[in-house]
């Protein structure tokens, strides 16, 4: 099963970096951070059925710091919102030369 | 048995990850990104992570999705459909790199099966033997607690840090 977990987990990042790229919708993006996150998720937890709990223990790091990061990221998006009344990144074009 | 269950696991997070990165309504994209999460559980499942399946469908598909959810609603986006989709040069590039990103996963992971993994780590009936002498719980503690808990403690300083920072950054005046 493990290869086939791994090509999952590739298929899913593919996935998740296919969305970042492709949409303009901040919260969306930042849902396909996510997506990718749970991709390296589920290699880290096949690869732990052979090389030990370990893989496990990190998976929960790796949860903990991605619901830290969630909770920041969308306050970040809400305060952009309130300065530019939209979450399309095309429109946060300030630091773009 | 287990493999069936693994192939519709399997199609289902697949599934819903395209959903996640096609469906142009937010809150469809929400919901099909829980409906992956709750699929990533069920393979974690059988992966024997139970105490992550359980962490998995509790706080991510329940607290984190349901923070998204607030926050969609909250900014009113849930019908906002305008040109969500870059055009033109953008999505050529974006297709591309992503392509490019499949070619480097793919050619790792060839020869993946060939790769003696069991003559180098304890392998999968090691697990096995851990999981039934500690318990499901007691397994992923033990290391939680004893080689990892500097770790441990920093991520709980990390989390007080998002939350105090998360409400200074989303409060309306400083």
């Amino acid at each position: 099963m493990l290869a086939e977990a791994l090509v999952l987990s590739a298929i899913l990042f593919v996935i998740g970096t296919t969305g970042v790229l492709i949409r303009r919708n901040a919260i969306i993006m930042f849902l396909c951070v996510e997506l990718q996150l749970n991709a390296v998720n589920l290699s880290f937890v096949a690869l732990s059925q052979y090389i030990g709990i370990e893989g496990q223990v990190f998976v929960f790091f790796i949860m903990t710091v991605a619901a830290a990061e969630a909770a920041v990221g969308l306050a970040i998006i809400i305060s952009i919102f309130r300065h530019y009344e939209t979450v399309n990144v095309d429109n946060f074009n300030l630091l773009k030369w | 048995m287990v493999d069936i269950l693994f192939f519709v696991f399997a199609a289902t997070a697949v599934g819903g990850a395209l959903g996640v990165v096609l469906q142009k309504n937010p809150v469809s994209s929400l919901l099909f990104m829980v409906g992956t999460l709750a699929s990533l559980a069920g393979l974690f499942v059988l992966m024997e992570a139970h105490f992550l399946a359980a962490i998995q469908v509790i706080v991510y598909a329940g607290a984190i999705m349901v923070l998204f959810l607030f926050v969609i609603m909250l900014l009113n986006l849930g019908h906002d459909y305008r040109d969500d989709l870059k055009t033109g040069l953008g999505m050529f590039t974006a297709f591309a790199a992503a392509g490019a990103l499949a070619g480097v996963l793919v050619s790792q992971l060839r020869g993946v099966e060939e790769t003696p993994l069991a003559q180098h780590f304890p392998g999968p009936d090691a697990l096995d033997q851990l999981l039934a002498e500690q318990g499901i719980i007691g397994a992923i503690a033990h290391p939680l607690f004893t080689d990892y808990v500097v770790a441990f403690e920093l991520v709980g300083i990390l989390l007080l840090v998002a939350l105090v920072g998360a409400i200074v950054i989303a409060k309306r005046r400083v």
